[in-house]
């Protein structure tokens, strides 16, 4: 019950998130600044994460290819699908969840509590369309771009330990990476992360806004922040490979 | 001016506003006054919205803003200015930006007006100069001159302090009493001060509501304030023996 009413207000506030701007200025300022803090700020950790990644898969796929029926160069194709398909939009969106959500649920759940939030309503500012409004944009706008990079820095990350390992061989590698290749596939996985961000942002700014109490309720807030919006990442991944890859 | 009729409002069980009826009139300042928890912070956030009421009404100039769609309450904020008891400064932000913020939202002015308008304001209040400082770096009392140079930066026609100089030094209180009180005849605009201290009550205490246990119990000026009987008032007002002495002095 509690979570039907909790849902019924997320809509409700979407719903008034998406109103025209007070000063456009204003707004493109402000998603700007949001760009950089939670797309460009975010880019050392989806590089390490990113490179890691790509590393373990290329690993595992070349320890468990005893069978001689399987081609070497099967490390660079499996590598790279899992990589574009789901670990960079899922996985790296999972740690984006956890960064970029929690900062911007306590970031507004702190200025709810210090009544800064009412402060800007006082002015006559829709408080939700100021502060939330740039920070969807922008994760939507920024978050494909961090995919894009997290999947060439994985598939990096792969060639860079088959290499100091020397299980494979770069020319192997690349051929692996271009075969069966589809372009369809990079714009799936785009599609998903742009949903992701908004998942992320919209869910973050959800439990900040309608924070009560004082800065314990800020910590708690900003904890159901990344829970609730990894599990919505979950299920809209699950949902989303159902329909495009299965249709 | 802002009439008030019949005020209801709870949290939960809790019944913290009881029938309040009070007018707030244009060109004075309005005092209210209470013991700590009797509502006088949820009366002031009523009064601007911020606290959706159970029952009754609040006019400006008139108008009820229970019954204004979300757009005209937000035009009727744009004539408001609030000092929250807390500042609620944008931390993020610096003095100067805090100040710019509402003309930044609001007004078509170029910068330069706008930087002179901040700097006027912030010079009302004894700031000048500190435009680069963050609210962080700033003390208590500064926070709340900066909070009221926000305030009065739009040139509102409400103006409503919570606790204007709680954490100020007599001076520093003084000096704030006073600014409140020449810009509300400067420009003629309805102001409503929340206060604990006793020497705004006497000052500036053009009209005083005393709200005792969430009704507004009396209703007065600076002048019969002192030769009330109302045992509450007097309690409230002349608790040390000190204040008593001068009471029976003054009456
Ligand atoms: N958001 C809220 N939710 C529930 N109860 C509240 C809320 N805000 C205030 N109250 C209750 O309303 C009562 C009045 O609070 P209020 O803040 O108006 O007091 P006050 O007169 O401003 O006191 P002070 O002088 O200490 O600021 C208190 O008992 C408080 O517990
Ligand atoms: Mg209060």
């Amino acid at each position: 019950m509690k979570l039907i009413s909790q849902i019924g207000k997320y809509f409700l506030m979407l719903w008034m998130i998406f109103s025209k701007p007070e000063k456009m200025r204003v707004f493109w300022k402000k998603t700007l600044e949001e760009i950089n803090l939670i797309g460009v700020k975010s880019l050392p950790i989806v590089a390490l994460m990113s490179i890691f990644m790509g590393a373990v898969i290329a690993l595992q796929t070349a320890s468990n290819m005893d069978s001689p029926w399987l081609p070497e160069y099967t490390i660079g194709y499996i590598t790279r699908s899992s990589t574009i398909l789901e670990f960079s939009p899922t996985i790296i969106s999972l740690i984006l969840a956890g960064k970029v959500g929690s900062n911007i649920s306590s970031e507004i759940g702190m200025m709810r509590v210090t009544e800064q939030i009412d402060a800007l309503e006082i002015m006559g500012v829709n408080s939700l369309t100021y502060l939330v409004l740039p920070k969807i944009s922008a994760a939507m706008f920024f978050f494909p771009v961090l995919i894009i990079f997290s999947m060439g820095l994985s598939i990096f990350g792969g060639w860079l330990a088959l290499i100091l390992s020397d299980l494979s061989s770069t020319d192997t590698y690349i051929f692996g990476l271009r075969s069966f290749f589809r372009a369809s596939d990079i714009t799936y996985a785009l599609s998903k992360t742009v949903v992701f961000g908004f998942l992320i942002v919209s869910i973050a700014s959800f439990y900040g806004y309608y924070t009560r109490g004082g800065a314990i309720d800020v910590g708690r807030s900003s904890t159901q922040a990344v829970v609730s919006s990894s599990v919505a990442i979950l299920l809209a991944n699950f949902l989303m490979t159902q329909m495009f890859l299965l249709k | 001016m802002i009439q008030v009729n019949h005020l209801n409002k709870s949290f939960g069980d809790h019944h913290v506003l009881k029938d309040v009826s009070a007018s707030f009139e244009k060109g004075r300042v309005n005092l209210i006054i209470g013991a700590s928890g009797s509502g006088k912070s949820v009366l002031t956030k009523s009064l601007v919205g911020l606290h959706e009421i159970d029952s009754g009404e609040i006019l400006y100039n008139g108008r009820n803003i229970c019954t204004m769609n979300q757009y005209e309450l937000r035009d009727q904020r744009k004539e408001i200015g609030m000092l929250f008891q807390g500042s609620a400064l944008f931390d993020s932000m610096t003095v100067e930006q805090n100040v710019m913020f509402p003309l930044t939202m609001f007004s078509n002015m170029t910068r330069k007006e706008m930087l002179d308008r901040v700097n006027f304001c912030l010079d009302r209040v004894n700031l000048e100069g500190r435009n680069n400082l963050f609210p962080a770096e700033c003390s208590g009392g500064m926070q709340k001159r900066i909070a009221i140079a926000r305030a009065i930066a739009m040139k509102p026609q409400y103006l409503f302090c919570d606790e204007p100089n709680s954490g100020l030094d007599p001076q520093t209180s003084i000096l704030i009493d006073s600014l409140i009180k020449e810009i509300t005849l400067e420009y003629n605009i309805t102001t409503i001060v929340i206060t604990h201290d006793m020497n705004s009550v006497i000052e500036i205490g053009d009209h005083i509501n005393f709200i005792y246990e969430g009704k507004n119990l009396w209703q007065g000026t600076s002048k019969t304030i002192i030769q009330t009987d109302v045992q509450e008032v007097v309690d409230f007002v002349f608790a040390s023996q000190f204040m008593k002495d001068i009471r029976e002095q003054l009456k």
